[in-house]
């Protein structure tokens, strides 16, 4: 699958595509092959995005996970601090990611 | 005060005479051939070739095909420092936010692929109260006035 | 320390209002975000792997507790509680908002700093010796000349869409602690016949194509100083390669056209620039010097430490360093904790620096270019009541240039241009050699990791290096031998294959037993290997 990710312009966050949205989680992202390139280009005109991107993923326990590690460590955060990532409780995370 | 031209046409110029009323040939053309009174510098070209000629000049324009490319503000400012009291015209992706730097480095007309907004283009030449360096503008550097 | 006047002041200002500005039309859609990058790039605001990063300014590395108190409210206040302190001299926010940045710079601006020009292809801040103004071996602070030169750089008309972004480093001694040779230009105030001047070396860089500057002019007069360095540019300006971003460095001009051409050229346009005024007068040299004058050291200090506290004494003798003034060293607080993140340093911890930066030095700080601090001037009388302080907020690291001491780049954990995570390899090299005790044995060793290949990590200049690539989606990493950023610079080179995250730290430890068995009295690691050459290591690693 292809999922879309940018960043909040303001913000920085990182967000993805939910179908009418942007979200901080990953497990949001739904399936945009095809239509990729039209959501960038009519989400970044609107400014509801920066710098969007489509990348690959698969689905792993009913949400996606991208293939390439450096967007996993940019859907999560830095592994070094995991206090500072979206799912500081979760023990398991680190395994997710790498 | 800039002027500007028409509501068609981008150039916007900082001298009082008349803007010349035919089209500017490359470096090579321009070097093969007398007659010709404008010339359009690209990246790649050497602007010091141009130097000899300086007399029969009367429009420069420095093309910047990208805004990026830097190699043009060399161009303007040697053109000046060999003494070039022409029209200097930087033409092509010129941006707002770049004039302020091209103004110092002795471009005194802009010809932007998109019109630059007049008042964004005001702030812009107006942002900076000194300036740190001497170049090819009139401006007193910080150092001189601090040892005036 | 240099002091803004009233026209240093207004320019930061100025520059404020402009970022304000610019960033207001990006968020009103007025601006692209390929018109907005390279505008927020040159006020250090980059779009990273999480977040907005900035970038501050540290010029030549000083600054003072109320500069640092700052630094530590900004983490606070706009950041989460900490900074990363870079490999040239600077300071990052990982998780700043586009919205704040202008307040950031203004809050800067407050206390003298800024975020110029410390990213984009223009002229990058100055680095120098963390040493300077108390080195016992410099001919002169080079601090001045670095001033003199960050100005002329600042707002430059001419050099701001270079074809890539340019480093210079001034130093002024034979001891080269600034990785000089490894920069764009790397300056060198020397003295000839009681005279000063400014060694130019031009064309260094590490990158992916690792370079050391050759000297094209041994003595430039300190009077013709600016108008050298604008010659330099002028050149590289006009014909640095443009077609190719990794190409587009000057070292590969220089190396390109040739040292001796390139040369030629300088000398041409030196001399045009000399008839165009563009050198600021002796005296303004002469102000900036008078910000630099030695503090009001004082005289008849004990030369004596009270050695009884063997945990002090060893922090003493890796961590502080000789000082041109009796009854003081400078003294290094490492930011190097075993198992913790080179560079990092949390608010509290720059609060506390500055207050003994305060109490104890001065009011001076130094970053250092291997991410740890320097308190420049502290009597030897202090040094227990500073070291007890320290170690308290785990700043007491008694690490200085040991295995420990390593360098890291972010790396994939907030780098969006890595390939490789950098800090976890750093965390499990110094907690590996914590526990097996051979720090102390291996002496100075200095380990260097870049996550990329363009090298922020310096791993091309490290005794051992350690450079991250991306194995087809894998981490994975090289291991570099005989590299060094000192007075005897040289490039390491690759061992052999590379490693996977656990095996790099095996390897590491097994090139250290190979130096271990190796050694001859006296000698460093980077001795060894110079002696011995790359087969030893080799077949220990691969055998």
């Amino acid at each position: 699958m292809r999922i879309l990710t940018g960043n909040d312009l303001k913000t920085g966050a990182v967000t993805w595509w939910t179908g009418s949205d942007w979200s901080l989680h990953v497990e949001d992202a739904v399936d945009v092959t095809g239509s990729e390139d039209e959501i960038a280009r009519r989400e970044e005109s609107a400014r509801r995005v920066n710098a969007p991107y489509a990348i690959d993923a698969t689905m792993d326990e009913g949400s996606p996970r991208p293939s390439h590690i450096k967007d996993r460590v940019r859907a999560i955060g830095p592994t070094v601090r995991p206090d500072l990532t979206l799912k500081p409780a979760d023990p398991d995370i680190g395994n997710w990611v790498i | 005060m800039a002027d500007f031209v028409s509501d068609t046409d981008t150039l916007i110029r900082y001298r009082e005479d008349e803007p010349v009323d035919h089209a500017a040939v490359t470096v090579d053309s321009f070097l093969d051939q007398s007659n010709a009174s404008a010339v359009r510098v690209e990246p790649g070209d050497d602007a010091r070739e141009l130097i000899p000629h300086l007399d029969r000049l009367a429009l420069v324009e420095v093309n910047f095909p990208a805004f990026g490319d830097g190699r043009g503000y060399s161009s303007a400012r040697l053109l000046r420092e060999a003494g070039y009291k022409g029209e200097l015209r930087a033409v092509g992706d010129v941006l707002v936010d770049q004039v302020a730097y091209m103004r110092r480095c002795g471009f005194d007309a802009f010809e932007p692929d998109a019109a630059l907004n007049e008042e964004d283009l005001e702030t812009a030449l107006s942002r900076w109260p000194e300036v740190y360096q001497p170049a090819a503008d009139s401006r007193t550097p910080i150092w001189a006035k601090r040892h005036a | 320390m240099y002091k803004y006047d009233s026209y240093d002041q207004q320019m930061v200002d100025a520059r404020v209002e402009e970022f304000r500005d610019q960033a207001r039309r990006r968020l009103e859609g007025k601006l692209t975000e390929d018109q907005f990058k390279p505008l927020r790039l040159m006020n250090g605001l980059y779009l990273q792997l999480h977040a907005y990063m900035l970038r501050v300014a540290i010029p030549y590395g000083t600054l003072d507790s109320r500069q640092m108190h700052a630094l530590a409210d900004i983490a606070d206040k706009y950041d989460r509680g900490y900074g990363h302190f870079t490999t040239r001299q600077n300071i990052q926010y990982n998780w700043i908002k586009l919205e704040d940045a202008p307040d950031i710079l203004a809050d800067l601006a407050k206390v003298e700093m800024h975020a110029i020009q410390t990213s984009g292809n223009c002229i990058r801040n100055i680095s120098s010796d963390h040493f300077a103004g108390a080195a016992a071996d410099e001919v002169v602070d080079p601090r001045p000349y670095a001033e003199l030169l960050r100005q002329w750089s600042s707002f430059h008309p001419e050099f701001s869409y270079l074809p890539r972004k340019f480093k210079i480093a001034v130093i002024a001694s034979d001891t080269d602690r600034a990785a000089m040779r490894l920069h764009d230009i790397g300056i060198q105030i020397v003295e000839q016949d009681g005279e000063l001047g400014a060694a130019f070396y031009v064309g260094g860089g590490m990158g992916r194509t690792p370079m050391i500057a050759p000297c094209i002019n041994p003595f430039v007069p300190l009077d013709q100083l600016v108008t050298y360095a604008e010659a330099c540019l002028r050149v590289y300006n006009r014909h640095g390669r443009r077609d190719n971003k990794y190409k587009a460095r000057i070292k590969i001009l220089v190396h390109e056209m040739g040292a001796e051409e390139y040369t030629r050229q300088v000398e041409a346009e030196f001399a045009h620039l000399l008839e165009q005024g563009v050198e600021p007068p002796f005296a303004e040299l002469e102000r900036i010097r008078t910000f630099f004058e030695d503090p009001l050291f004082e005289a008849d200090l004990p030369a004596e430490i009270d050695r009884s506290d063997p945990d002090f004494a060893l922090w003493v003798d890796r961590n502080t360093v000789a000082h041109k003034a009796e009854g003081y060293v400078s003294a290094v607080i490492s930011l190097k904790p075993v198992g913790g993140i080179p560079g990092d340093a949390t608010a509290e911890q720059m609060h506390l620096m500055a207050d003994l930066a305060r109490d104890y030095s001065f009011d001076e700080l130094r970053v250092m270019h291997t991410q740890n601090i320097v308190l420049p001037h502290v009597r030897k009388a202090d040094l227990h009541a500073l070291w007890t302080a320290l170690d308290q907020a785990g700043l007491g690291s008694p690490n200085l240039d040991t295995v420990e001491d390593i360098i890291a780049c972010p790396g994939l954990d907030y780098c969006s241009l890595a390939n490789a995570r950098s800090i976890p390899v750093a965390q499990q090299i110094s907690e590996r050699f914590a526990a097996n005790g051979k720090t102390e044995a291996l002496g100075q060793l200095k380990l260097k990791i870049s996550g990329c290949i363009n090298a922020c990590g310096h791993h091309h200049a490290g005794h051992i290096g350690i450079l991250g690539v991306d194995k087809k989606g894998v981490e994975n990493y090289q291991l570099l031998l005989g590299g060094s950023e000192a007075e005897d610079v040289s490039l390491a080179k690759i061992t052999g294959p590379g490693f996977d995250e656990a095996g790099i730290v095996d390897a590491v430890e097994t090139a250290a037993d190979v130096y271990l068995r190796e050694r001859q009295d006296g000698e460093r690691f980077l001795d060894t290997y110079r002696r011995i050459g790359m087969t030893p290591f080799k077949e220990a690693l691969y055998g």
